[in-house]
């Protein structure tokens, strides 16, 4: 039994390397032939490592949003028939914010917040930035931290304190090197004193940056900015992600209830689910990858084909001797592994070479932009299975045909 | 002891004892020992193109003992080729019986076909069919190759420089056919035929690619390895290849048309020394001539 396999395995082993000579001999034709898998799964393995990039970079990017956020946003009462679009009702109040806070327990933080755009002064020099009034939980729902100094607290927002953190972009165009905390900076022409830092969260996904602001009190910010009396937005942190459901219905029932909505009437209000987008966007870039993926899946089957049309050329071309072997004992099951094994041979060396290709694609892409394309070891197992796959799958008929030659026939073939 | 395994055999056997045929051949082998290397019984071969039947054997009934020299001769057309083909194991016969070592080749599989040709026969071609681009060991080796059990690996090697230097290329282990002559390429081809010492071996019109002085030299290759025990059945329309042989079979349309001993067979050592010394005589003169 044991010497029956031992010697299957050696003779396997022996036609493995008649198969790798005729590829040797034929180098031009058989790395030609691999390239068409080269490419395929130089494609796959590029596309899936951008589409895995691309996600990872926008997941990030939701998740930098905050931490189980919520966001409620005054908007888009109909008029008389006309929908005037989020933010153009200033429907929130801040009882309504108040009762938020109180009234439902999965809501552990609140920041009313109400925004501007103010030119700036300090230390001689002038910026454009945008005012956003919160409240002290703001960074906790945004899972935002201070690289300096400290936040304002509520009691200076009960009081309405001309106090703010400064966003590091705007930091670094006033006060350049210098730390910022304990200056003061003129917005519009009221004095604020800068109490602390926020770190750097880069440009954000909504087109604005994060790191180019200035946060006040929103008290402060109604009573001596915007002069507003509602709030338009309202970022709520809920305790549990898996609560997030639960606490946005529980929202949504007590503002339709202070705002005295009929059964029938549409909310005036919107909220913005972090958890609902992150998925949202979770799914779309899995779709996106999953189609990049497959258009260079394609390739890849171009490539199968390739080798099949190659292996077919080789047997016509080796006819000759597929009949010397045959008059000389090979059983037809010797001749199939024999063009079997140079079939797979190729495509696993073509996967070969295009994984390693498509590494130091992604690796480039990763140099040259801040763009990260993350190849991952699925992605490489799944194209060496599948190069295989394609080796044995087109080159299963070619070698059959070697197979069943009539020996007579192909030893007189010219 | 010879006895009781006949009786096993037979038993082993209860389909081919059913027809009758082979209890006779069990006694035949029991009163004469030697079982033949071939028998073929009323052999028959129709090629089938498209609506026309073509028989290119028929009814040929045959025996070759062990240690024979057999000529099959015949004009093209005659079918020797497909005797050839068909005493190769390469092709079944339509009808009629062929036993090869007392193993009925009717019904068996291509694999097992392929085995019967690695274990029991060895083929030589006109047209050599060498791998190119392959060394004289490898193309030897080629058979031990294929051959189950598999050989070891420094036993194929040994075995094949063993038969390389019985046909006279110990010194060209490593050429490839392109770089040596068409005598060469053909000894390289009898090597490989030898290399499984296999009972039969088969030369297809063998000298048809090479010139006289080379034929010469080749037969008598085939007649030393047949001095030394080994069938040899050669395939030709040439009479002087025949004359080399000890029995001659000739074929037309399928049929044999005649068969009987050679009672005196060409040696070729002999005629290669007559041959020699002409030349040496002609050279001779030529040069005295010159003087």
């Amino acid at each position: 039994m044991f010497t029956w396999l031992r010697g299957l395995l050696l003779r396997t082993a022996l036609t493995a390397l008649t198969a790798l000579k005729a590829l040797r001999r034929n180098k031009l034709r058989s790395s030609l032939t691999a390239l068409g898998i080269i490419i395929g799964v130089f494609a796959v393995v590029a596309m899936v490592a951008v589409g895995n990039g691309a996600r990872t970079l926008i997941e990030a990017q939701v998740a930098g949003l905050g931490r189980n956020m919520l966001v409620v946003f005054a908007g888009s009462r109909r008029s008389a028939g006309v929908n005037n679009g989020i933010g153009s009702a200033s429907a929130i109040t801040l009882p309504d914010t108040e009762a938020l806070r109180l009234e439902i327990p999965d809501v552990v933080a609140v920041s009313p917040e109400v925004t501007a755009t103010a030119q700036v002064i300090a230390n001689g020099r002038n910026w454009s930035t945008s005012i956003a009034g919160e409240s002290p939980q703001f960074l906790l729902i945004r899972d935002w931290a201070l690289t300096s100094g400290s936040m304002f607290t509520d009691r200076e927002v009960r009081g309405a304190a001309k106090v703010g953190v400064i966003g590091s972009k705007t930091a670094h165009e006033l006060f350049g090197p210098l730390d910022p905390v304990g200056q003061t900076v003129r917005i519009g022409n009221i004095p604020f004193l800068i109490i602390g830092v926020l770190a750097s969260k880069g440009a954000g996904g909504n087109g604005q940056n994060d790191d180019d602001r200035i946060v006040i009190p929103y008290t402060t910010a109604m009573k001596r900015i915007t002069g507003d009396k509602y709030v338009r937005v309202v970022y709520l942190q809920v305790a549990d992600a898996a609560r997030m459901q639960v606490a946005q219905e529980q929202i949504t029932r007590l503002l339709r209830q202070r705002h005295r909505l009929e059964t029938d009437a549409p909310d005036d209000f919107n909220i913005f689910n972090q958890k609902q987008i992150a998925d949202t966007v979770s799914t779309v870039t899995g779709a996106l990858t999953a189609l990049l993926g497959a258009i260079a899946g394609l390739s890849l089957l171009v490539g199968g084909i390739g080798i099949m049309n190659i292996m077919l050329v080789s047997v016509t071309e080796r006819t000759r001797e597929i009949g010397i072997r045959i008059s000389v004992g090979a059983q037809p099951g010797d001749i199939r592994v024999q063009f079997l094994i140079e079939a797979v041979t190729l495509s696993l060396l073509g996967g070969l070479v295009g994984v390693l290709l498509g590494i130091g694609a992604a690796q480039l892409v990763g140099a040259v932009t801040t763009f990260k394309a993350i190849v991952t070891p699925g992605s490489i197992v799944l194209a060496f299975s599948v190069s295989f796959a394609i080796g044995v799958f087109f080159g299963f008929y070619p070698a059959r045909r070697a197979s069943l030659l009539d020996p007579i026939d192909a030893l007189r073939y010219e | 002891m010879s006895t009781g395994s006949q009786i096993a055999m037979g038993a082993q056997a209860p389909v081919a004892a059913g027809s009758g045929s082979a209890a006779m051949a069990g006694q035949a082998a029991a009163a004469e020992p030697r079982i033949p290397v071939i028998a073929l019984s009323g052999v028959e071969k129709v090629y089938r193109t498209g609506e026309v039947e073509v028989k290119a054997v028929t009814g040929v009934t045959l025996t070759v003992q062990r240690g024979e020299f057999l000529a099959i001769m015949g004009a093209s057309g005659s079918g020797k080729s497909t005797m050839m083909n068909i005493l190769g194991c390469l092709d079944r016969p339509t009808a009629g019986e062929y036993r090869l070592d007392g193993v009925s080749v009717a019904g068996l599989k291509r694999a097992q076909l392929a085995r019967l040709r690695n274990h029991k026969l060895g083929f030589v071609f006109q047209s050599f069919n060498l791998l190119p681009r392959t060394t004289a060991l490898e193309n030897v080796e080629l058979p031990l190759f294929y051959s189950e059990p598999l050989v070891p690996l420094r036993e194929q090697r040994r075995r094949a420089r063993e038969a390389l230097e019985r046909v006279g290329l110990g010194s060209r282990l490593s050429h490839r056919p392109s770089q040596l002559s068409g005598g060469q390429q053909q000894r390289i081809a009898i090597a490989r035929a030898l290399v499984n010492h296999p009972g039969l071996l088969l030369a297809d019109e063998p000298t048809g690619n090479l010139d006289s002085r080379t034929s010469i030299d080749i037969m008598g290759l085939f007649q030393e390895l047949n001095d030394s025990g080994i069938t040899v059945i050669v395939v030709t329309h040439e009479l002087d290849v025949a004359a080399y042989c000890r029995r001659i079979v000739v074929m037309r349309d399928g049929r044999v048309l005649d068969d009987r001993p050679n009672a005196a067979p060409a040696r070729a050592a002999a005629q290669r020394a007559r041959l020699d010394r002409e030349e040496q005589a002609a050279n001779i003169e030529e040069r005295g001539g010159a003087y």
